[in-house]
């Protein structure tokens, strides 16, 4: 339970994304969002500095964008249920996202939640 | 009038509906996770729902931090599912019970649940997969269905207490409406993971053990975490817990569990299902026996 002296945001690893990272994010998260259409999907792809000037990305943003950097972009404002759409692109999985913030192969986190399950 | 039959807490996982769509039930990944809905077919044989009211969280198909509203309640008689961007097949569409919708509006409203009505509603993976573990006959929509979407995406997020209580009004409503009708309260989500950050990956079956104990015995104790709470022990997505205590809230009647399950990990998640039965309470007025319906009309709130 929750002690009063503890920063609730304060939980290792994590970000919450709150009012002020929401308004940090907006426009890349608005970005993201767009890509539930597949012709937007293929328009990203086709001109990447084009299509992230129309939603007016931070610099941070869109340097953490070209970096394919999910930390950078969770850093940037990014949430990760748009990520998602995002990472879809390039046919990253969440295993794949997952392994590439915890600095581990793919097969290593895959192991690790194996793990996790006492198996 | 409409009686509840039941509830069942489902995971949600995009991967289930990708092994679902290619057939992979039986491969040595998926066959523990499928095996553990066997018994959830059986029990849907035999009490026959007419609708299911799915409580449910949209990631970002139907709505954006534009408009994010805590709570909205489907009311339209179909609900389309549609792209999500990262390859999941697209379902056909899900009929929706739109009086029922309705009277569930008025009746949360009523009792000062300020929920977000919609007309149309594109519905997610954590709406379609879980249709497709329940009823896997291909294309089938055996039941009707109401959704209702709560706001996991941005914080601040609604309380564990508030989303009791919410089920406790939706529960209060679907009694109170003058149709025979067979109502499944579906929640979608969990149980412990985390997709995001440094510490992606994080599962923690001890708690999500003892929230599949509590859930049936003992809800209020849940309610006494934060959201920040949730996050901690359960991961930054395992705060869907959320939404099995929505269902939780709605089962107004005598709460047995009929079966659970628990398999990790799918993709990145612990994946649980618990089905719950809801049997009609002996109910009294002024000392005498009384239907449920006769109490609820009673009933002040």
């Amino acid at each position: 339970m929750s002690q009063q002296n503890r920063d609730p945001n304060n939980i290792p690893g994590t970000i919450i994304f709150d009012g002020r990272q929401a308004m940090k994010g907006y426009a890349l998260n608005k970005m993201c969002f767009s890509f539930n259409s597949a012709g937007n999907r293929e328009a990203f792809l086709r001109d990447e500095d084009a299509y992230c000037a129309r939603f007016k990305l931070t610099d941070e943003q869109r340097q953490a964008v070209k970096h394919r950097n999910v930390l950078e972009l969770l850093e940037a404002g990014g949430n990760i249920y748009y990520l998602s759409k995002w990472a879809g692109i390039f046919g990253m999985s969440v295993q794949q996202m997952g392994a590439q913030q915890r600095g581990m192969s793919e097969e290593e986190f895959k192991s690790m939640l194996v793990r996790s399950g006492g198996h | 009038m409409a009686r509840i039959i039941g509830g069942i807490g489902t995971s949600h996982i995009p991967a289930i509906g990708k092994a679902i769509s290619r057939g992979l039930q039986n491969e040595p990944y998926w066959k523990p996770f499928f095996d553990g809905y066997k018994i959830v077919h059986s029990w849907l044989d035999w009490v026959r729902p007419d609708v299911a009211v799915v409580i449910y969280n949209d990631h970002g198909l139907n709505f954006f931090l534009d408009n994010m509203p805590t709570f909205a309640v489907g009311a339209a008689d179909q609900y389309q599912n549609a792209d999500e961007g990262w390859g999941l097949l697209v379902a056909s569409p899900f009929p929706g019970c739109p009086e029922l919708s309705w009277h569930i509006i008025e009746s949360l409203i009523a009792h000062e649940f300020d929920i977000t009505t919609c007309q149309e509603m594109l519905v997610d993976h954590a709406f379609a997969v879980p249709m497709a573990l329940l009823w896997p006959q291909k294309d089938s929509r055996p039941v009707l269905t109401i959704p209702i979407s709560l706001n996991t995406v941005q914080f601040p997020l609604p309380s564990p207490a508030r989303c009791y209580k919410l089920g406790q009004a939706i529960g209060r409503a679907i009694e109170s409406f003058n149709q025979d009708l067979r109502v499944l309260v579906v929640a979608t989500g969990g149980l412990s993971h985390q997709l995001d950050g440094t510490r992606a990956g994080f599962i923690n079956t001890e708690f999500d053990r003892m929230c599949l104990d509590k859930i049936v015995t003992d809800p209020i104790s849940l309610t006494r975490y934060s959201t920040h709470d949730l996050v901690r022990y359960s991961g930054a997505q395992g705060v869907e817990l959320l939404m099995w205590l929505v269902m939780r809230g709605a089962l107004t009647g005598n709460v047995s569990e009929k079966h659970h399950h628990y398999h990790v990990p799918i993709s990145n998640t612990a994946a649980g299902v618990i089905v719950l039965e809801n049997n009609e309470p002996e109910l009294h007025i002024a000392g005498e026996k009384c239907s449920t319906a006769e109490w609820i009309q009673n009933c002040v709130y």
